[in-house]
């Protein structure tokens, strides 16, 4: 009963009504079945203390940074593995049957943008208790920290779309997702280190509307290739 | 399938162009005259191998970017036998580059790999290129395959055309023209290397597309059989 009625909803939608509702789906969903969030956040929180044990001193500049970025790209990866394989085949087709294929991309998209952005703010938090943390200007640092976690959910996300297209292997998501994310991840770590040592805004600027380039790119590129994966 | 045996495949002409490109760049490129410049010395002549090859790399990457849009806008098997193809060969190519490069490198850097952002880009690109094939032995369907490798490659493309087109330029690199360094027309690409450096690029890549079509071509048959 209550299929059809959101069904019904669905249907007589514009796009982004669809893109929010799938969001507050999604976000419905998570709270339902909370262990897959507590254990990501537990995936973080040991992931953080196994390098905590490996290092025991505190960290250069570079390394800080490296080793964070390192600890988000797992935790990404892992986090948005599951966004699509997670789907059970009769969900699938219900939003086949329902929804534009571009509504699911972008509400996919944006919610792991909002996981990821909830997971970095937790992983920067205990990051920084436990490591003593150089950081000249923190509040740059947190908007490189926000623009990471966009490329990285979007790239990640329409990765994680294509394999559950192929054979629903996680191992997949990382041979294809890493090399791809190489350029953001390059960018973001000179983004991050210059404001981790308080380099000019004046500087940073330019890497920081670069960034927001890549990141606009990347969320085309998944909105325009997106549909040729939906149609099957 | 809608596929007549290619015509331009087919022809001898631009073989024999190859050929001839390929001859006239070796001769030239280890007897010529080049200018005698200090560190670089005779090393310069890595320039008709190793960035000639570079070149045919990114054309054969950039048809394997085309032919991907083309299945995906009209899914026919022939134009997915391309792409792969020419992936495969921009892989090889990629290869001969890097590892020209690499010597190169350790004569004039001191070390056979820096942290270079145009090095950076080279790996990141290959791994691609690796993940792309990875990709496609992982899925047994050929069209579901297809479908997927073009998509993959066009996403690839365009990342990988960002990582070594976009950031080298704003990074300080070893390479000439980059971060402060002069560019080679600046000083030494002179008439003299420029008349063998562009038919270099036309030899190799015409070599590149030679290789492919006979593959190509290979798996058209293969595909008839076992139809």
């Amino acid at each position: 009963m209550e299929v059809i009625i959101i069904r019904r909803t669905f249907a007589v939608m514009n796009p982004t009504g669809q893109i929010i509702h799938l969001i507050k789906l999604e976000a419905r969903l998570e709270w339902k079945n909370r262990q897959a969030i507590t254990s990501l956040i537990v995936y973080s929180l040991a992931s953080i203390y196994i390098s905590y044990l490996a290092f025991r001193q505190s960290l250069d500049p570079t390394t800080w940074n490296a080793l964070f970025w390192i600890i988000m790209l797992f935790a990404a990866t892992n986090a948005i593995a599951k966004s699509f394989l997670q789907e059970s085949k009769g969900l699938q087709l219900f939003y086949y049957t329902t929804l534009h294929p571009q509504s699911v991309i972008l509400a996919k998209t944006i919610y792991n943008i909002l996981l990821l952005g909830f997971l970095g703010a937790l992983n920067f938090i205990i990051y920084s208790l436990l490591f003593e943390c150089p950081m000249v200007n923190v509040g740059q640092y947190l908007v490189g920290l926000f623009l990471g976690a966009i490329g990285l959910s979007s790239t990640l996300t329409f990765i994680s779309g294509l394999v559950s297209r192929a054979n629903n292997n996680v191992a997949l998501i990382a041979i294809l997702g890493f090399p791809l994310l190489f350029p953001l991840l390059l960018m973001i770590l000179k983004y991050s280190s210059n404001a981790m040592n308080g380099i000019s805004w004046v500087v940073n600027q330019q890497l920081f509307y670069i960034l927001i380039a890549l990141n606009a790119m990347i969320v085309m590129l998944s909105y325009l290739l997106f549909p040729y994966l939906w149609r099957e | 399938m809608s596929y007549k045996p290619n015509s331009i495949s087919r022809m001898w002409w631009w073989k024999i162009i190859t050929i001839a490109m390929l001859l006239y760049t070796f001769t030239m490129g280890f007897l010529g005259p080049v200018p005698a410049m200090p560190i670089i010395n005779e090393s310069i002549r890595n320039l008709y191998f190793h960035v000639t090859m570079w070149m045919g790399m990114l054309v054969l990457m950039l048809v394997n970017a085309i032919y991907s849009i083309k299945y995906l806008s009209s899914p026919k098997i022939y134009f997915d036998i391309v792409a792969e193809e020419t992936a495969r060969m921009a892989m090889v190519f990629a290869t001969a580059g890097l590892i020209t490069g690499m010597v190169w490198a350790n004569y004039t850097w001191g070390a056979p790999w820096v942290n270079d952002p145009q090095l950076n880009g080279t790996a990141a690109s290959m791994l691609i290129y690796a993940a792309y094939f990875i990709l496609r032995n992982a899925i047994p369907d050929e069209t579901k395959r297809a479908k997927l490798g073009s998509i993959y490659s066009i996403f690839a493309f365009v990342m990988m055309f960002v990582f070594i087109m976009v950031i080298p330029k704003m990074n300080d690199s070893l390479h000439p023209g980059k971060g402060g360094n002069p560019g080679f027309n600046k000083y030494d690409l002179d008439s003299n290397m420029r008349m063998v450096f562009y038919p270099a690029v036309i030899g190799w890549t015409l070599l590149g597309t030679w290789i492919m079509s006979i593959r190509v071509r290979t798996k058209l048959i293969e595909n008839k059989i076992s139809a």
